[in-house]
């Protein structure tokens, strides 16, 4: 039923000598094999907006510098997030629904009704919980012996965060990971392998059961804070398991963008002070920097290497013509590393001033939600390690991931040195 | 120099020169008033500059532009008088400014 995808193979372009309207930063590759910054360097300085005509991904233009993303991404009416707002498409016959693929007026309804499960008065009951269980997971850690942080920290610590925000049996957490995996994971959208769509679409549909399932067994309770509760108590959404593919896609929101962005920026940060180790220094003498180095931490990392829009109209940007109907890729990974915006922005510095200016969680009104969520649990987690471990050290290359669109890391092995 | 007030949801209230021409948010920020994220800098685009204008200012500070707008919707705690303090540039017309701070920025 599903075709072969188009996939990038062969050698890899040499970025310096490529001509530029052959450059595809495209490529999953870059990302696994860390390769992608000559590449986008040379786009914010010789063609930022840059036009592709043909890729496995069909044409498309890449937005490269800080200026023009912020653009593009508070221009909601000229750049649409319909239909799909990562590079490829989603191909299968699940259509899913969610805000996050939408333009207002819908958007707008759909997002007030679920933005309250991160309220910053709900932050605030889920920090003891985080806490607790972020001490929980780095006790049981083995110290002196080499284990994957990822696993071990980032997933188990990401998964858990999850399954209390949706109050989810606490035992099939790691479902969550599953589900979400899946949602991002297929070659069409965005490079990646690992996925096909049969198994997606078996996946999406044992997701969409559960929850189903789950949103029964809320019915009736009262004061809730997890996601099923809220949803169930405002009046614009208390009958969203009537549009089921609407409901499937904002949970499916909500555990994909809770899951591999946090996960992926806890086993960053570890690998940015170990590149770092006068940074790892400066934060061992003031572990004050934590809420900064947080900020600095995510906007390295760059969780979600780009979003896509599409143009609704002739537009113009950075001097070139962009035609209704055409891909517009806001490359956030560049952009966080445009030196015109963000002084030394190749580096990694804790307590760099206005930390928080960076594309990592977009901007506009699709900003993310989950910002200090996630800014919290990175917070809480480094505070931990801090009182336990003097040095989390990395003890081999990483393993990146092979996606255009999720900036990660499959495994990061590493040691424990206690204090 | 105009004086502008910044009252925090506590009651703490911070008064404070502004920079004549320069917004709001820019006045919070020199003078190191808590509660202003201002995470994009003054774009207009990320919603952490939110202040809720006292009730009779309200017509001298005018009302949010559509950008300004399209962010102050999504903000759970939005007011009559919400407006994002970037986008709000200080004179001495609004010498004696009172804003009220939301207890969060998100």
């Amino acid at each position: 039923m599903s075709q072969t995808p188009r996939v990038h193979s062969g050698p890899m372009q040499d970025p310096h000598s490529v001509p530029i309207d052959q450059l595809d930063v495209s490529d999953p590759r870059l990302f696994e094999n860390d390769a992608w910054r000559p590449f986008f360097a040379r786009l914010r300085r010789e063609d930022p907006v840059h036009y592709l005509a043909d890729s496995p991904f069909g044409p498309f233009w890449s937005v490269t510098r800080f200026d023009d993303i912020v653009h593009v991404d508070t221009h909601h009416q000229v750049y649409s997030s319909e239909p799909f707002i990562v590079i490829g498409e989603l191909v299968d016959e699940l259509k899913i629904d969610s805000f996050i693929f939408m333009d207002p007026p819908k958007h707008d309804v759909q997002r007030q009704a679920v933005q309250p499960v991160v309220a910053p008065t709900n932050l605030a009951n889920l920090e003891p919980v985080i806490r607790e269980r972020a001490a929980r997971i780095l006790d049981a850690l083995p110290v002196g012996e080499t284990f994957n942080w990822v696993d071990k920290v980032s997933i188990e610590l990401t998964t858990q965060m999850l399954a209390t925000l949706f109050d989810f049996p606490f035992d099939e957490r790691r479902k969550l990971t599953y589900w979400s995996d899946l949602a991002v994971g297929t070659p069409e959208m965005a490079g990646a392998t690992g996925f096909s769509q049969e198994e997606r679409l078996a996946g999406l549909n044992d997701c969409a059961a559960t929850f189903a399932r789950l949103w029964q067994e809320r019915l009736g309770r009262q004061g809730g804070f997890d996601l099923l509760s809220l949803l169930q108590s405002s009046e614009k959404t208390r009958d969203i398991i009537e549009r089921p593919l609407e409901f499937l896609g904002n949970m499916m929101l909500l555990i994909v963008g809770g899951n591999d962005t946090t996960r992926n920026s806890l086993t960053g940060g570890v690998l940015a002070l170990n590149q770092n180790p006068a940074e790892y220094d400066k934060l061992r003498a003031n572990p004050g920097l934590i809420p900064s180095m947080v900020s600095e931490i995510i906007r390295w990392q760059t969780p979600l290497a780009h979003m896509r829009r599409r143009a609704k109209e002739d537009t113009e940007l950075g001097g070139k013509q962009i035609r209704a109907g055409d891909k517009v890729v806001m490359w956030y990974v560049s952009g966080n590393r445009d030196d015109s915006v963000i002084d030394r922005a190749d580096d990694f510095i804790i307590d760099r001033p206005k930390a928080r200016h960076h594309l990592s969680f977009g901007f506009g009104i699709h900003r993310c939600m989950g910002n200090r969520l996630a800014e919290m649990q990175l917070r809480i987690v480094w505070e931990e390690i801090m009182k336990r471990f003097r040095f989390v050290e990395v003890v081999a290359e990483p393993v990146r991931i092979r996606s255009n669109f999720v900036k990660g890391y499959e495994s990061l092995q590493v040691r424990l040195h206690p204090i | 120099m105009p004086k502008v007030t910044f009252i925090e949801k506590s009651g703490t209230s911070h008064t404070v020169n502004a920079t004549s021409g320069s917004s709001l948010m820019q006045a919070a920020l020199d003078n190191s008033v808590p509660g202003i994220d201002a995470d994009c800098s003054g774009s207009c685009a990320c919603g952490t500059c939110h202040v809720m204008v006292d009730a009779g200012w309200a017509q001298a500070v005018g009302n949010p532009g559509d950008m300004e707008e399209a962010m102050l919707s999504m903000r759970p705690d939005r007011s009559a008088h919400s407006r994002l303090a970037c986008q709000i540039v200080v004179d001495e017309a609004l010498d004696g400014l009172v804003v009220r701070l939301p207890e969060h920025q998100m």
